[in-house]
């Protein structure tokens, strides 16, 4: 046996824990988050469109929702909009957004502008909530379900192909009971 | 047209990497020595072409093209020229082009500095280098196009990372790069002389000016990395064992193992199949280095955006280069014998020392950054390592490399004994004893024993270092660079141990919530809270506190740190103050509003924290030094000379 094979031997095993990391790392962003698996932070925000009422994480109790972190500032955030909408009007859950260090008319704009997917919006305006969910940037959509789990998290624009493979077969059966 | 122009730049440049690397290795394989003549024009025009690319990148940044997809994702009709500039480097496809620009710079000066090697010998080295060159360039057109266009165009720009809005960052990658490339420097005359079988020790020392080189570089940019780490990231730390900062460290352990081991394989002719080994490793490292923080397999803060498919084809590149070398080592190694002997206790062995002990050093990193792969790999739950693994176990080969530098520097070649330099060494070592206890108890008295120690082993390196520049200037012999060299860099190493051990042992941190008027003490410091303004730059606004410093009641100035809220990407970066004074750092970073006017400000006084990238600079500096040394041309020009009489001779004969 040469001993100077020892070398590539050992490179050879770690090609294999490498390629078994490629394999695994598309799920990577979801085990990511620590937030993944925990209670979703409460928040209690006014709402964008209705000035009167405030947007309470304690009324989602019970209730699967996506909770959407957008604002008119992001580029990627009107890319994902379209989606966004085709996935309220299915109506399988609940869309609850967050708008983000946003102005308000800007974002009524918007909403006028590429409609409106969304049951209800939150306006963070300080940030305060969004840095309680760990947002990084927007857009990020996360899953949470009736016990108020995060499930998913997804970072970066909500495209057909995420919306598909990643939040409705998550979804329970008949979750798309409003609320 | 620009951006398509740099493309077709590209195109040609990987075509003619390709030929590099064919007419380099397939010449003097097949023994046709005119292919030979082609090598150094694939070069010089691939250097051409790369640097017409980047020319076409820069110019659309600067020129605001947002119908570049990579453009309009870092860069922002608000940023500042400079950042516009450095944005380039920003994000994965131009990091890459960066990586690629450089290797073809290393090139170049490789052809052009070993145009006095032998023809054959240099055709290879030249071919390696190519062949990595043309590997990142088939990835980038493959998987990483910097110049694809975004139709519609946007608007505007997505704007740089917040966070690489900083003039360190902005210089830290082309450093850093600059080291990491070097290596394959190392790495291509390694395999050339194996390809050649010319395994004498001649190849040793044509390679040692240009890992000293590579070597410093990645010195000063790890270096830079760290600083900008500790007053951008606001955590106050200047190390975290981060993936992304292992990857570089990994390739610096292995290259410090491979300057050592160089030496003594062009001295003494030993360790030639290990020197050899190392070369391959350290370049190996840079590479892994490299898919661990593009493939997206490691999760870490500071990773660009992972791609599984960039992950594929790099761990294929990596199996071609890394496999194929060390395929090369175990066929070609076993032709190798030492001839020469040496005693427990000669030059010779405390560079084993060194050699073994910094590599188990970088197997420990290496060990803890792949932690959560190979738990992955094996099924078991999910794994992160961190600090708590890393400080102690890296602690267990690093203080004994430590204790062994001041006596294995004053070690005679092949004999044992130190005879009459025993004396000044334990000398330096009573001194360095005497100083630490000093020290310790009397500035800090705080008795912690690690501090003991390492403020023993400083100084003991630094006079130690000392003792022969000294000696040679009472006698008054020629210091060379290289001697002084090796000096410093081990002053350098002595300083880096007394700066990391003061602020690992005393540094003194305080969280508070202060409210206007407020005050607190720290460290023998008073601070006092004076509000908060609102503040607007350029592309950002936020908040900035006001924090009045004074000592004993005697006032040293007003601290700004700052919290900003960069507009387009909406994110918030904290700018801490930091302020010098009598050695120690001050650093103050603001944390939340609290409401009702308070805010939470984190208090940190580091003493001798700049030490620590100081004394990398001068380990670096070191290394600069000792490069340029004269030997290392006069080699070359013999190594021609060699060459050429042999010829002649044969021809004689013939």
């Amino acid at each position: 046996m040469n001993r100077f094979l020892v070398p590539l031997a050992l490179f050879a095993l770690l090609v294999v824990v490498l390629a078994i990391g490629i394999r695994h790392s598309p799920d990577k962003g979801t085990i990511a988050s620590p937030l993944v698996g925990r209670a979703a932070p409460g928040f209690a925000l006014p709402s964008l469109t209705d000035a009167q009422h405030l947007v309470r994480s304690e009324d989602l109790k019970g209730h699967w929702y996506v909770f959407n972190v957008w604002g008119t500032w992001c580029v990627e955030c009107r890319a994902e909009h379209a989606m966004l909408v085709e996935a309220g009007h299915a109506g399988l859950v609940p869309i609850i957004g967050l708008d983000w260090k946003d102005e308000d008319d800007h974002a009524l704009d918007w909403l006028a502008q590429l409609g409106n997917p969304y049951q209800a919006i939150a306006v963070d305006h300080d940030g305060r909530t969004a840095v309680d969910w760990g947002v990084y940037g927007a857009p990020e959509t996360f899953l949470v379900n009736a016990q108020g789990v995060i499930v998913y998290k997804l970072v970066g624009p909500l495209t057909r192909e995420s919306w598909t493979r990643e939040f409705v077969p998550r979804l329970p059966r008949r979750a798309a009971a409003g609320f | 047209m620009l951006p398509e122009l740099g493309q077709f730049a590209l195109i040609l440049a990987l075509l003619l990497a390709g030929l590099q690397a064919f007419f380099g290795i397939a010449g003097p394989h097949l023994r046709r020595d005119r292919w030979l003549d082609a090598v150094v024009p694939a070069v010089a025009g691939q250097f051409v072409m790369v640097a017409t690319a980047i020319g076409c990148l820069v110019t659309a940044f600067v020129t605001h093209d947002f119908s570049v997809r990579y453009v309009a994702e870092n860069s922002n009709s608000a940023l500042p020229l400079f950042y516009r500039i450095t944005a380039l480097w920003g994000a994965h496809e131009g990091s890459l082009l960066l990586w690629i620009f450089i290797l073809s710079c290393w090139t170049l000066a490789v052809a052009i500095g070993a145009a006095r090697l032998p023809a054959r010998f240099s055709a290879r080295v030249l071919g390696v280098l190519g062949l990595v060159s043309f590997g990142f360039l088939l990835f980038t057109l493959a998987t990483s196009n910097p110049f694809s266009r975004l139709i519609p165009a946007a608007p505007d720009g997505h704007d740089l990372n917040p966070i690489l809005q900083d003039p360190a960052l902005a210089i830290h990658p082309p450093i850093l790069y600059t080291g990491y490339v070097g290596f394959a420097v190392a790495f291509a005359f390694a395999c050339a002389a194996m390809l050649e079988g010319r395994l004498d020790q001649a190849w040793a020392r044509w390679t040692r000016p240009w890992t000293t080189a590579a070597w410093s570089f990645l010195t000063v940019g790890i270096a830079l990395g760290s600083w900008w780490a500790y007053y951008e990231l606001g955590w106050g730390g200047f190390w975290f064992w981060d993936p992304v900062e292992n990857a570089s460290f990994m390739p610096w352990l292995v290259g410090t193992a491979l300057v050592h081991s160089l030496a003594t394989t062009d001295k003494r002719g030993l360790f030639k199949s290990w020197t050899l080994l190392l070369a391959i490793l350290a370049f190996s490292l840079s590479l892994l280095g490299t898919f661990l923080v593009r493939s997206g397999v490691l999760v870490s803060v500071h990773s660009f955006a992972a791609d599984p498919t960039r992950g594929i084809f790099i761990l294929a590149f990596l199996i071609v280069m890394i496999g194929g070398s060390l395929a090369l080592y175990a066929w070609r190694a076993p032709l190798l014998r030492s001839t020469a002997g040496f005693e427990l206790g000669a030059r010779e062995s405390f560079l084993l020392f060194n050699n073994i002990l910094l590599v188990i050093a970088a197997a420990i990193v290496f060990g803890g950054t792949m932690a959560p792969l190979i738990a992955d790999a094996l099924g078991l739950p999910t794994l992160s390592v961190g600090t708590p693994y890393f400080n102690p176990t890296f602690l267990m080969p690093i203080l004994p490399l430590l204790a062994l530098l001041p006596i294995g520097m004053h070690a005679n070649w092949k004999k044992g004994r130190l005879a009459e330099k025993r004396r000044k060494i334990l000398a330096t070592l009573a001194v360095a004893l005497v100083l630490s206890l000093a020290v310790v108890f009397g500035i800090f008295s705080q008795p912690k024993l690690l501090a003991l120690v390492g403020l023993a082993l400083g100084p003991w390196i630094i006079l130690s270092s000392l003792l022969d520049p000294i000696d040679r200037w009472r006698r008054r012999l020629t210091l060379t660079p290289s001697v002084l060299g090796m000096a410093i860099a081990h002053v350098g190493v002595g300083l880096f141990v007394i700066g990391i051990t003061v602020v690992q042992s005393f540094t003194q941190e305080h969280d508070v919530a202060l409210a206007r008027g407020d005050q607190t003490a720290l460290g023998g410091y008073e601070f006092r809270f004076d509000g908060v303004e609102n503040i607007e730059g350029p592309n950002y606004d936020g908040v900035r506190a006001s924090i009045i410093v004074s000592r004993k009641a005697v006032p040293l100035g007003t601290l700004y740190p700052e919290k900003r809220r960069y507009w387009v990407q909406g994110t918030v970066t904290t700018e801490s103050a930091i302020r010098m004074n009598r050695g120690s750092n001050l650093l103050l970073a603001l944390g939340d509003d609290l409401g009702a006017g308070r805010w939470s400000v984190r208090i940190q006084v580091r003493p001798l924290v700049n030490l620590v990238w100081l004394a990398a600079l001068i380990m670096a500096l070191g290394g600069g030094l000792a490069g340029i040394d004269r030997r290392y041309r006069l080699a070359a020009r013999n190594a021609t000379e060699l060459a050429t009489g042999a010829a002649a001779a044969k021809e004689a004969a013939g």
